[in-house]
């Protein structure tokens, strides 16, 4: 059994977030490192919020995917610093998250509408509130289509 | 590590965000709007985050919060008081206007312990300042919308920050400058009356408590209290 550190990475990234299981943790920026020692799997994460219910799932999560894998002994641990934060996600997590219907935060803080693309311009894209379905999530309305979408709060 | 100066000013802002994420969690499937309702339980639970890793960092955690009496939580007085003019009363505007003063004195000290020297306590800082930034926007936005809105929106909201006010000494120690000049601002765009200072009411870092903290801590530890060490 290879036991490199990249390949513990590789399985405890391709975790789908418990949430949005569109997305891998490794792609939003979660997992921030692993290693092999004394015989076991050691895999760092850190909690995108701090009471991110989604976080004892995830530890559990990377732990039956390392055992499926042959890790039998796996450690998670937590790091708090530097915080997470919006930036951390990929490329492909914000691709993603598109595809799904979340849109991210955009520059100003105001997404595109991931179903038409409207842009905000000259109808607005309007918050409806501040926090939605979990923690990271806000609620918005698209005044071109009129559909609700949610979005990624920029952190 | 609890005996420090950093370890003292950990464990009162832990139970300042444990009680006042219990305090919030009354809100849930209670609050005006489904919206509301989400905002309030996500802060809620942005607290009761907050209060697991300032707790953690000082003490085994379930300990701290479930098997102390209510002299032995740290927390200022105004995270027990209830969200309206009496006990079991939740009002909407009274509890705008305690978040608002809440908030702005959490993200002044997260943002004081994020700068310090202690390098855990500072991580905290960091992430928490993130969260507290969205809980002071958000009373500050329900504010400006209350105390501007309809006179009934803000009677209510200027009762709770007259009741609410004194205890804002307790909570501002040391930074009371500093929080004025975020709460000022907003209740005067908001176009509300900011109380005289008169009375001050303290204890509650030395764990002398209002009679709320012990209803509140009756609520929060009776299950943990009937099944030590139950797991699920």
């Amino acid at each position: 059994m290879t036991t490199t550190p990249a390949e513990i990475a590789e399985i405890a990234g391709a975790v789908p977030d418990p949430e949005l299981r569109v997305v891998t943790i490794g792609e939003l920026g979660i997992v921030r490192g692993a290693e092999f020692a004394d015989g076991r799997a050691v895999v760092t994460i850190t909690p995108t919020y701090s009471g991110c219910p989604a976080m004892d799932a995830i530890r559990d999560d990377i732990r039956s995917a390392l055992a499926a894998a042959g890790y039998a002994e796996v450690e998670v641990k937590t790091v708090l610093s530097p915080a997470w934060s919006t930036d951390m996600i990929t490329e492909s997590g914000w691709a993603a998250l598109e595809r799904t219907g979340i849109a991210a935060p955009g520059p100003s803080g105001t997404p595109t509408c991931p179903r038409c693309g409207h842009q905000g311009r000259p109808t607005p894209v309007l918050q409806i509130s501040r926090y939605a379905s979990t923690p990271c999530q806000s609620l918005w309305s698209c005044r071109s289509c009129l559909e609700p979408f949610n979005a990624i709060k920029k952190l | 590590m609890s005996e420090t100066a950093t370890g003292v000013e950990l464990l009162g802002l832990g139970d300042d965000a444990l009680i006042a994420s219990q305090r919030l969690a009354e809100w849930v499937s209670r609050a005006p709007t489904l919206e509301e309702d989400v905002a309030l339980a996500n802060i809620a639970l942005d607290q009761l985050g907050a209060a697991r890793m300032l707790l953690a960092a000082v003490g085994d955690e379930d300990e701290l919060a479930y098997r102390r009496d209510d002299h032995g939580f740290r927390n200022c007085l105004l995270a027990e008081l209830p969200l309206g003019p009496g006990r079991g009363d939740l009002d909407f505007g009274w509890t705008m206007s305690w978040l608002l003063m809440l908030s702005a004195a959490q993200l002044l000290r997260y943002t004081d312990l994020a700068a310090g020297s202690d390098e855990q306590a500072a991580a905290i800082g960091a992430k928490a300042v993130k969260e507290s930034t969205y809980h002071l926007d958000h009373a500050t936005q329900w504010m400006l919308r209350l105390g501007g809105g309809t006179e009934e929106s803000h009677r209510r909201v200027q009762q709770g920050l007259d009741g609410l006010w004194p205890y804002g000494h307790e909570l501002t120690e040391g930074i009371r400058d500093r929080w004025l000049a975020i709460v000022e601002p907003v209740l005067a765009e908001a176009g509300l009356t900011r109380p005289a200072d008169r009375w001050r009411p303290d204890g509650g870092r030395a764990g002398r408590h209002t009679e709320h903290l012990s209803y509140l801590l009756a609520e929060m530890q009776s299950l943990h209290r009937a099944h030590p060490g139950a797991q699920w």
